[in-house]
Formats: C-alpha cells, sequence, structure tokens
C-alpha cells in the first residue's frame, strides 16, 4: 500500500467533499422545509460560479486583482450576494404559486427552471469553458517518500477552513436564532407555524437564500480550485450534491456536510484507485444502494408511515 | 388610471415602492450574467459590457409588474391590454438586442422594422393588433356576467371535447394517415412528421408510468438508449434484420426496467425521480465508456435500414436475390418511398402503443395502477401487490421506449450516446405532463407543441432551450395538472360519458 | 365454541422505540360476531389493526386467523397478501378511498385479485377474451349489490371524492367488503356522521354479521353504536388490555370507568359527560 498516494487521495477526496457539502446544504434546507427537491439548486451554483468569475474580472480590469484578500473578499461578497437574489426570485417565480399545489408540479417546474437557467447562462455569456488562472497558488508538501509528493495546496485549505466556518456559522444560525426556530417550526407544521405569527413566506425565502448563498461559496470555490467553469456544471454538481443530502439523511444539515465529504472521498478514491471514467457511476450506485437500504439516510430519522 | 387607483386597496407611493424593489432586484440579477461578457481572447477573459440588456431587463420586470398590479387591483381591461402589448414589446425588443447585440441607443428596433417598409408596417401593426386583442379579450373583468359567459364557453368547449373524444382521436388519426397523401412530395414535411411521432410514441410510452401510475421517471431516456442500442448491436453483430430485432429490443428494455425498478419502485415520489435519474446517466456514462461495444462517444453507424416486411429493398442499388420496393409494386424508384415507409411504421408503432395503454386502463392491471397513484396504503389493504403492479407499469413502458429506440437507430442509421442525454427525458416528461397527466390526446398536442413548432422555427435554435424551459415552467403555473387534465372514468353504471361530463360541469 | 373462534390474538407487543403501544395483548374474536375495541385516545387501537392487516410488523406476538382453509399467521404474512382469499380487509381512520375515481370504480379496484386472474394477468383481458369479460360482469354485480347495500346505487358514476362524507365511509365499508373478507376492520366508522347515518350504520354492519356472516373488529368512541351492535367488548388502556366481556359487563367494570374517566369518585361526574359516555344506564 503506498500510504503517500492514499494520502493524497484523502485530501483531494476532503476538498472536493466540502464542496459538494456546501452545495447539499441547499437541497437539505429546502427539502426539510417544503418538502420539495430543488432541481435549479445545481444551477444556483453555476451562477455563483459565473458571479465569482465575473466579479474577478472587473477587479482585474479594476487593476485591484493584486491585493488578493480584498479580490477574495469581493468575489465571496458579490457573489454571494448576487446568488442569493436568484436562489430568491427562482422560488418566488416558479415554486411558490405551485405550494400546496400538485406534488409534481414543482418538481417539474424547477426541472423546467434548471433548463432555463441554463440555457439563460448559456446564450448570455457563451457555451465555451471559460478558463481562469490561478489565484491562491503554491502549498505545503506534507510528506515526500522519494517518488511522490503529497501536496497540501493553500487553496485546499483555504476551501476546507471557509467550510468550516460557514458550517458553524449556519449552524448556529439555525440552533440559536428566531429565524432558525422559525424554520424549525415550518418544517413541523406549515400551517401551524403560520397561525402562530411565524412569516411563513418570509422564513421560506429565506431559507432559499441562505441555500443559494452555500451554493455559490462552493461556486466560487470551483472557480478557483479548478480554474476552468462552463454553463454545464451545475447538471452533475446538483446530482451529486443531491446524493450527498439523501446519504447524510435529508433534512440534516450535519447530515449534508458529512454525505458530501462521503461522495467526495468516494469520487477521489474511486478515481485514485479504479477507473476515472466511471466515477459518476459509483456515486449514483451509492445513491441507489443508499435509498434501498437506509432510505432516511446516516443521519437522518426514519419516516414513520403514519396508516 | 388615477380613479382607479384611488377606488383601489394599494396607494401611489406604495406602488412605487414596489416597482422600485423589483427594478433593484431585476438590476442585480442582471447586472453581472446579462451586463458583462466574458470574451475569450488569447490573452485570457476579457470582459465587454452591455448595459442596455440591463436596463431592459430592468425595464420590462417594471412594466411587467405593473401589469400584475394592474391586474391586482382590478383596473380596466383596456389598461391592462395596453400594458402587456407594451410589455410585450419590450420583451421583444430585449430579445432582437440579445441576438444581435448591436448598439440600437437611439432607436428602438420595432420602430426600426415597422418603418423599413410598408409591409413590415402592417406585419407590426397586425403584431400590436392581435397582442392587444388577445389581451383584451383573454382578460378577466369585474362584471360577473362577462365571467359567467367566459365559464360557460370554456365549459361547453370541455363538454364537446369529453363527449367525443373518440371522434377526435378518430380524425386524429385519419389525418396522420393521409398526411404522406398531402406531403408526399415535400421531404422535410415528412421527415418533422416523423419525430413528432417519434414523441408522440415516448409520450404514450411513458404516460404509462407517470401518467397512469403515477410513478415520476426522469430516465426514460435509457429504455430509448437501450432499445435503440440493441437493434444497432444485434443487426451489426448477428446480422439479424430490423423485424427481428424489433421485439427483442422490445424485451430487452422491458427487462431492463425490470431489473432497474425492482430494487427502487419501492421508494417515494421524488426520491424514484432522482434514481431514475441516476439510472439514466448511469447508462450513458456506460455507453460513452464501452468503447468495444457501443463504440464510445463515435457511437454506431451505418445501421440497417428496415426492409420492406423482408419482402423488398428501399435501397437504390439493390443487393443480388432481393427486389426493389418500386419494382415490387411497378413503380419508379423514387428516395420519398423508404421516408413515407418509415413515417407508416412509426405511426403503426404509435397506434399500438396507445392501443395497448388504452386497452390496459380498462383491464384490473390499468386500475389498479391508477388507485396505486390515488393511494397507496388503500391498495395494499385491498391485496394489490403495489410492488409488481408498478413494476409492470415501469416494465411496459419501457417496452415502449424500446420500440421506439429500436425505430429511432434504424431512421437515422446512426446513434451515439449524444442523443439520450438528460435533456431527452426532461422533453419526454415534459410532453406528458404539459399534455395532462394521463391524457392520451393531451401528449398528442403538447408533442405538436414542443417538438413541431420548434423544428419550425429553426432560426430561433439557439433559444429554442430558453424557451422551453421558461414554457415548462409558465405551463406549470398556469395549469398544474396539464392542458387536457380531465380523467375519464374507465366504465360507467348510469349514465353516458356525456352526462357525466354534464355533470361534473354543474 | 373452539371452531367459531375467527381470530386469536395472542401476547402481541408493539414496540416504537421506547414507547409500548401495545403491551402483551391477547384476546379472541369469533365468526359472526361484533368485536369493539374501546379505549382512550392513544390507547392503541389503531395499532391492533396495523399489525393485523401488515401494516406494521409486531415487536412480539402470534395474530392467528382461523380462515376456511386453516389457520394463516397475520404476522409473517406480507402486508398485501393479507386481504387476499377470505383474509381480512379493513378502513381506516382517515377515510382513504381513490377519490379521483368513481364510486364504482372503487368498488372494481377492490376484487382485483380475482379479476387479475381471470384476465390471465391483461393477456387475455387485452385480447378480448369471453372469460375476462364475464368475470368482469360478475365483479360489476357485486359491485352492485353493495352499491344497493350501501344506498349508493345512484351515485355510482360519482367521483368518490364528491360524495358527503357520511356516504364516504358506507363507501370504504363496501369497498372493504368487496374484497370478499372473512374479516372485517373497522376503525372509527361512525366518527363524523350524524345521529341518523350513525343508525343506519349499525343496520349495515348487523347485516354484514348476520346476512353476510362476516365477522367484525369495530373500533369506536361512539358507545351508542357500540353498545348496541356489539357482542364482545375489548378495551385498552396504554396498550394494555384491562376489560373484556360482553357490553353490559363492561360497561360498569370500574376499571374501564378509570380509565375513560381519570382516578375521581364516580359521583364527582359532571352528568353531561357520564350521559355522553352512556356508562350510566339510568341516564336514559
Ligand atoms: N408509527 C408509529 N411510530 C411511533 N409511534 C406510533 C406509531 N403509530 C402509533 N404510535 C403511537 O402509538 C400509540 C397508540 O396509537 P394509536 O393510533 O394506535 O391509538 P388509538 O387508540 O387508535 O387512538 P385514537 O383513538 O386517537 O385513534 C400513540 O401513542 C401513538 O403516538
Ligand atoms: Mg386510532
Amino acid at each position: 500500500m503506498d500510504w503517500a498516494y492514499f494520502l493524497q487521495q484523502l485530501i483531494n477526496g476532503l476538498t472536493l467533499g466540502a464542496i459538494y457539502g456546501l452545495i447539499a446544504i441547499g437541497y437539505t434546507m429546502v427539502y426539510g422545509i417544503i418538502g420539495m427537491i430543488n432541481f435549479a439548486h445545481g444551477e444556483i451554483y453555476m451562477l455563483g460560479a459565473f458571479h465569482s468569475l465575473i466579479t474577478f474580472l472587473i477587479c482585474q480590469a479594476a487593476g485591484i486583482s493584486g491585493i488578493l484578500p480584498l479580490t477574495l473578499l469581493l468575489m465571496l461578497f458579490v457573489s454571494m450576494v448576487l446568488t442569493s437574489i436568484y436562489g430568491w426570485g427562482v422560488e418566488r417565480v416558479a415554486y411558490r404559486p405551485l405550494r400546496g399545489s400538485f406534488r409534481l408540479a414543482a418538481l417539474i417546474s424547477a426541472i423546467g427552471m434548471s433548463i432555463f437557467l441554463q440555457n439563460f447562462v448559456q446564450i448570455s455569456q457563451g457555451a465555451r469553458v471559460k478558463p481562469m488562472q490561478p489565484l491562491v497558488e503554491g502549498g505545503i508538501t506534507l510528506m515526500d517518500n522519494g517518488k511522490f509528493d503529497v501536496q497540501l495546496s493553500y487553496m485546499q485549505i483555504v476551501i476546507i477552513v471557509l467550510t468550516l466556518v460557514l458550517m458553524v456559522v449556519f449552524s448556529l444560525l439555525i440552533a440559536k436564532t428566531s429565524l432558525g426556530r422559525a424554520q424549525r417550526a415550518c418544517e413541523q407544521d406549515r400551517t401551524m407555524a403560520g397561525l402562530l405569527g411565524v412569516n411563513v413566506d418570509r422564513t421560506i425565502s429565506t431559507t432559499f437564500v441562505m441555500g443559494a448563498a452555500l451554493a455559490s461559496v462552493a461556486g466560487m470555490m470551483v472557480t478557483l480550485y479548478y480554474g476552468v467553469i462552463d454553463f454545464y456544471i451545475g447538471f452533475l454538481a446538483g446530482v451529486k450534491a443531491f446524493t450527498a443530502a439523501v446519504l447524510g439523511g435529508i433534512g440534516s444539515l450535519p447530515g449534508a456536510m458529512l454525505g458530501g465529504l462521503l461522495i467526495g472521498l468516494i469520487e477521489a478514491f474511486w478515481s485514485g484507485y479504479l477507473t476515472i471514467e466511471y466515477k459518476d457511476v459509483a456515486t449514483f450506485g451509492i445513491l441507489v444502494l443508499v435509498l434501498i437500504f437506509r432510505p432516511w439516510g446516516l443521519l437522518g430519522k426514519p419516516e414513520v408511515e403514519k396508516v | 388610471m388615477a380613479s382607479a387607483f384611488a377606488s383601489s386597496r394599494t396607494n401611489g407611493p406604495e406602488v412605487v415602492k414596489e416597482l422600485a424593489f423589483f427594478a433593484v432586484i431585476a438590476l442585480m440579477m442582471s447586472v453581472m450574467i446579462l451586463g458583462v461578457e466574458t470574451v475569450d481572447r488569447p490573452t485570457g477573459l476579457e470582459l465587454a459590457v452591455r448595459w442596455d440588456l440591463v436596463l431592459l431587463a430592468i425595464g420590462s420586470t417594471v412594466v411587467g409588474r405593473l401589469g400584475l398590479i394592474f391586474r391586482r387591483e382590478n383596473i380596466s381591461r383596456l389598461g391592462q391590454a395596453i400594458l402587456i402589448t407594451v410589455s410585450a414589446v419590450a420583451v421583444f425588443e430585449m430579445f432582437v438586442r440579445f441576438r444581435d447585440m448591436d448598439d440600437r441607443w437611439a432607436s428602438p428596433v420595432f420602430l426600426d422594422m415597422a418603418f423599413s417598409s410598408v409591409v413590415s408596417v402592417i406585419v407590426s401593426i397586425a403584431f400590436l393588433a392581435i397582442i392587444f386583442a388577445a389581451a383584451y379579450f383573454s382578460m378577466k373583468d369585474k362584471t360577473a356576467v362577462e365571467v359567467d359567459e367566459s365559464a360557460k364557453l370554456s365549459s361547453k368547449i370541455q363538454l364537446m371535447y369529453r363527449s367525443n373524444t373518440k371522434k377526435i382521436g378518430l380524425i386524429g388519426i385519419i389525418f396522420f394517415i393521409i398526411f404522406p397523401f398531402i406531403f408526399g412530395e415535400d421531404r422535410s414535411a415528412i421527415d418533422l412528421a416523423t419525430l413528432v411521432m417519434i414523441y408522440i410514441m415516448l409520450g404514450w410510452g411513458l404516460n404509462i408510468v407517470v401518467g397512469l401510475a403515477g410513478l415520476l421517471d426522469l430516465g426514460y431516456v435509457a429504455f430509448y438508449a437501450v432499445g435503440a442500442y440493441s437493434y444497432a448491436l444485434l443487426s451489426q453483430n448477428f446480422d439479424l434484420s430490423f423485424w427481428l430485432c424489433l421485439p427483442l429490443a422490445g424485451i430487452f428494455a422491458a427487462s431492463f426496467g425490470i431489473v432497474l425498478g425492482f430494487p427502487v419502485l419501492r421508494l417515494r415520489g421524488d426520491y424514484l425521480a432522482i434514481v431514475t435519474l441516476g439510472f439514466g446517466e448511469i447508462i450513458r456514462v456506460v455507453l460513452i465508456n464501452w468503447y468495444d461495444l457501443t463504440g464510445g462517444p463515435d457511437g454506431i453507424s451505418s445501421i440497417e435500414r428496415p426492409s420492406f416486411f423482408g419482402m423488398a429493398e428501399f435501397s437504390r442499388r439493390v443487393p443480388e436475390g432481393s427486389i426493389g420496393f418500386g419494382e415490387l409494386f411497378g413503380m419508379d424508384y423514387s428516395s420519398m418511398h423508404r421516408l413515407i415507409f418509415l413515417y407508416y411504421l412509426i405511426l403503426a408503432l404509435a397506434l399500438v402503443t396507445n392501443f395497448v395503454t388504452m386497452r390496459l386502463r380498462k383491464l384490473p392491471i390499468g386500475r389498479a395502477w391508477e388507485a396505486l397513484r390515488e393511494d397507496e396504503i388503500a391498495c395494499r389493504s385491498l391485496g394489490i401487490n403495489p410492488t409488481n403492479t408498478k413494476l409492470s407499469a415501469f416494465a411496459i413502458g419501457a417496452m415502449f421506449g424500446g420500440f421506439a429506440g429500436a425505430f429511432f437507430a434504424t431512421r437515422q442509421g446512426f446513434i451515439s450516446p449524444e442523443s439520450f442525454t438528460f435533456l431527452e427525458s426532461a422533453v419526454i416528461l415534459a410532453i406528458v405532463v404539459l399534455g395532462g397527466m394521463g391524457s392520451q390526446i393531451g401528449v398528442v398536442l403538447a408533442a405538436i407543441v414542443m417538438i413541431g413548432f420548434p423544428e419550425m422555427f429553426r432560426e430561433l435554435a439557439e433559444y429554442r432551450m430558453l424557451i422551453f424551459g421558461a414554457g415548462i415552467v409558465a405551463i406549470m403555473l398556469w395549469r398544474p395538472r396539464g392542458l387536457l387534465s380531465f380523467r375519464d372514468p374507465t366504465i360507467l353504471l348510469n349514465m353516458s360519458q356525456k352526462e357525466k361530463v354534464a355533470g361534473e360541469m354543474k | 365454541m373452539t371452531d367459531n373462534k375467527l381470530l386469536e390474538v395472542e401476547h402481541l407487543t408493539m414496540r416504537f422505540g421506547g414507547l409500548v403501544a401495545i403491551d402483551d395483548l391477547s384476546f379472541m374474536a369469533n365468526k359472526r360476531e361484533i368485536t369493539a375495541i374501546i379505549g382512550p385516545n392513544g390507547a392503541g387501537k389503531t395499532t391492533v389493526f396495523n399489525c393485523l392487516t401488515g401494516f406494521y410488523v409486531p415487536t412480539e406476538g402470534r395474530l392467528t386467523l382461523h380462515a376456511d382453509d386453516g389457520p394463516r399467521l397475520l404476522e409473517r404474512t406480507e402486508g398485501f397478501r393479507i386481504p387476499r382469499n377470505k383474509g381480512v380487509a379493513r378502513t381506516f381512520q382517515n377515510i382513504r378511498l381513490f377519490t379521483g375515481m368513481t364510486v364504482l370504480e372503487n368498488l372494481i379496484v377492490a376484487q382485483h385479485n380475482r379479476l387479475m386472474e381471470a384476465s390471465a394477468f391483461s393477456l387475455a383481458g387485452l385480447f378480448n377474451l369471453g372469460r375476462y369479460a364475464k368475470a368482469e360482469s360478475e365483479a360489476i354485480e357485486t359491485a352492485k349489490f353493495w352499491l344497493n347495500k350501501v344506498g349508493l346505487y345512484e351515485q355510482a358514476d360519482w367521483h368518490a371524492g364528491n360524495l358527503p362524507y357520511g356516504s364516504q365511509r358506507r363507501l370504504e365499508i363496501a369497498r372493504a367488503m368487496c374484497t370478499d373478507p372473512s374479516l372485517l376492520c373497522l376503525d372509527e366508522p361512525a366518527a363524523g356522521l350524524n345521529p341518523r347515518e350513525s343508525a343506519e350504520l349499525n343496520v349495515l354492519l348487523q347485516s354484514i354479521r348476520d346476512d353476510q356472516g362476516v365477522g367484525c373488529l369495530l373500533i369506536e368512541h361512539d358507545m351508542s353504536v357500540v353498545m348496541q351492535i356489539s357482542d364482545h367488548v375489548i378495551v385498552l388502556d396504554y396498550g394494555k388490555k384491562i376489560a373484556d366481556g360482553d357490553p353490559d359487563a363492561v360497561k360498569n367494570d370500574p376499571a374501564v370507568i378509570r380509565a375513560y374517566l381519570g382516578e375521581e369518585e364516580d359521583d364527582e361526574l359532571p352528568p353531561e359527560v357520564a350521559a355522553d359516555l352512556h356508562l350510566d344506564p339510568n341516564a336514559h
């Protein structure tokens, strides 16, 4: 066993997993509160990537891209704000009017929204892959056994640390604030929460905004980490993040993160040791297995069928 | 208009505030994605600014919102119609700019076009008049009498449609049968009709799964792919004829349906959707990567074309030992013969699908599908095996998908994984849902709308999917249950269909 | 008497995590009898039905149905097989009709298994063979019989969801009877019915018992129904059986009175409560 190689895959997997986890939180929160799969969430993540790329280009044009921390913060902030508005808008336009209507209607509306957003970006920004030069370069060499260097790049550190910080902030937000309480109330019983004075519409909107903000961070990380994005990245990432949410237990925030990390690790190790072509098959295979044997996920609670 | 505002709930400043809010939202949403274009240059990405698009986005949002406010505040039909016309022109404007990307600051495109020639003046005025009239007459008015009138009209149409579905279906079938006689020489018309018919067949197949059994399948294209590849591979490797492969392709697809369905059919609705989507992707990934068998991304080409039931060939140079189709019927060779034959073939396949579905609906299995869609727990309490019942729907739907796939392969002569993406599944699903789940005629209408129209407006190719996506959302908002979402009983005891429909209308 | 038993429940226990919904419950139900199960809210009555009809797998215990073809162990049978071949049929506390289908269709779906066999799993049906046509017309006759019985013949072509509440309850009973059960489980059939409808229900249930010879298990809070038609009453409280016997004996059982009314003395009862529960025979 080559431990260096193993360690490198572990690091890569955790980085990838952090990104999936951030997207998965959006799925989990929305599913928890209104019980629908926000199919357009992957597209929101893609928009986040584009927003951060364009912010960077603007910074570059304005000549401030040399000041790295400022550029990074601007990218983070602008992309979070603008992408959140898309999250809000999607809910407002495509889901809210269908709330309480026939179940499949909202899902199909979401699929329509996803196709729309994808093509919207394709037309307005072009179909070609958008490259971006690396911003955060360099890293630490953790281990060097002669034939293989184990690298932990600074970018990977940024991703993991930022993810941890966001996780802590959001967990506190949901556990401690009245907003979090309102969200949990709406999860339990929307009608009753409304009768007790919770502003249900606003709570649901906030949930979408929060999910979109996290997805936009994931989008920015991917832009920086891989250095290429296109209008189509949302689809696969979205499906995988949803898999992560299901794997962790839909409705559970830590579960989404755990699921994301697991999916990231599986993907990294599968590509590292087996065939890279079939890594997506591995993810979907896991989704199927989880849903068959443990549909409530690793950290979720089994749902009882009330008769 | 001032008087209209005075009588309403919202006052002026509030309206302005609301509009300002939406203007800011539109600004934020468009400022980067629309306002800034990333342009590839040899030196890397550069930016190009398009402020006019942002302004247009804001403008049309504000106008649209104003329209909603007018509607909410019950402002006169005239006002609403004017507003809708203005916003339609604004959207058009945005659309044209979006395409041409030139800097028309001073003069709106619409005016330019309108004044460029007499014909275009007339066209523009007609355009305005149609939008205006449509808006004016479709608006609900305050007066109760008129609402009554329009409700009566729509229920009359419904009554007519629902009590004559058989006749309407028959007229449709006759139309499709004589279609080649009308357009026989027009290659593109036959091609388009064949394409629409493939989607009608796929829609009918999926309708069994989604419409009748209520199982949301986002990976239907997988079965289409299985059908196509099984025909292509069987015919290339074992030299089997199309007529032998057609049933085999259906059987393969159905077995796939059973194998895939068995573990997942107990899942709740939207989980099932994601898993089926996953399966669709798995099959595509396998097709791409299993190079030795499937040719990978290059696909399989020169797939054998069907013969005339093994009796005659359609090609110009007939191989030894067989005769040409033209010869058989004493006609000259024409390349249209094969196209028309293919058209009739898919028509026949689609009609078989339809016939089987209609018949199954009235059998215990079909009723069990519908019952399962309504309430699975009640079904279990009545002794219906949910897994097997769902599985049968899945397998039968898959089988028709497989037939369609085999037809697709023989018609194209070439297949590759490109043709079997998730988007394809989404299109088929949209046809089913748009048509009205479970409605056979709805599927035909939706397939014509979704496949036929976009193919006719080829110039909009780039915008096709954009409009398609927006259209799905709009239709869902407008009619969450689809265009023709009536369920006709499978059996009646005391009354005729007509009486039943009339009774429901009351 | 032993050949008369229909259902035997032995040491049934059902736990949900830490919650013991049913605790070592044993009782018997006889053929051609109405056995009522009563008890305060949350006593575990519906859970008993869910165990009997295969929706829950009991934690412990044995459930035996003595059908015509010999005893069957219900806890080992898959849920959807329980109603088959003169098995157990049920109704639900929250009505579960196929609301988008017509009344008649509801009753025909209930005869699914018989029809499915006759249609040779759809093949005979697809080609319209005579065998299936005959089976279908028989199914319609059965449906008509039950439609007349519950007074819904005129509404046969209505959508089930458009029926008034009381009719929906009756339709659900008719639908369960169309599966041709040997045991019918009714979960609060009189809930939400007005007094006239409730009286009609009594007649219907008695006729199911006497004319069809089907044994019934009846969960009911409406004591006027329970006391009038049941042959045998079982009282549950917190998952335990606290009384078992004929209606009159149970009515006066002190444990039952305590379970329903708490620990207070009998004479402290508000008179309207006593009247409501019909516990006091003098209240009439
Ligand atoms: N699936 C389940 N998971 C967890 N607890 C359950 C489940 N089903 C029932 N229970 C619990 O078991 C207990 C008994 O419930 P049950 O529905 O059987 O009561 P019941 O006697 O029918 O009451 P009611 O008269 O209100 O219908 C209740 O405390 C209930 O919360
Ligand atoms: Mg109960």
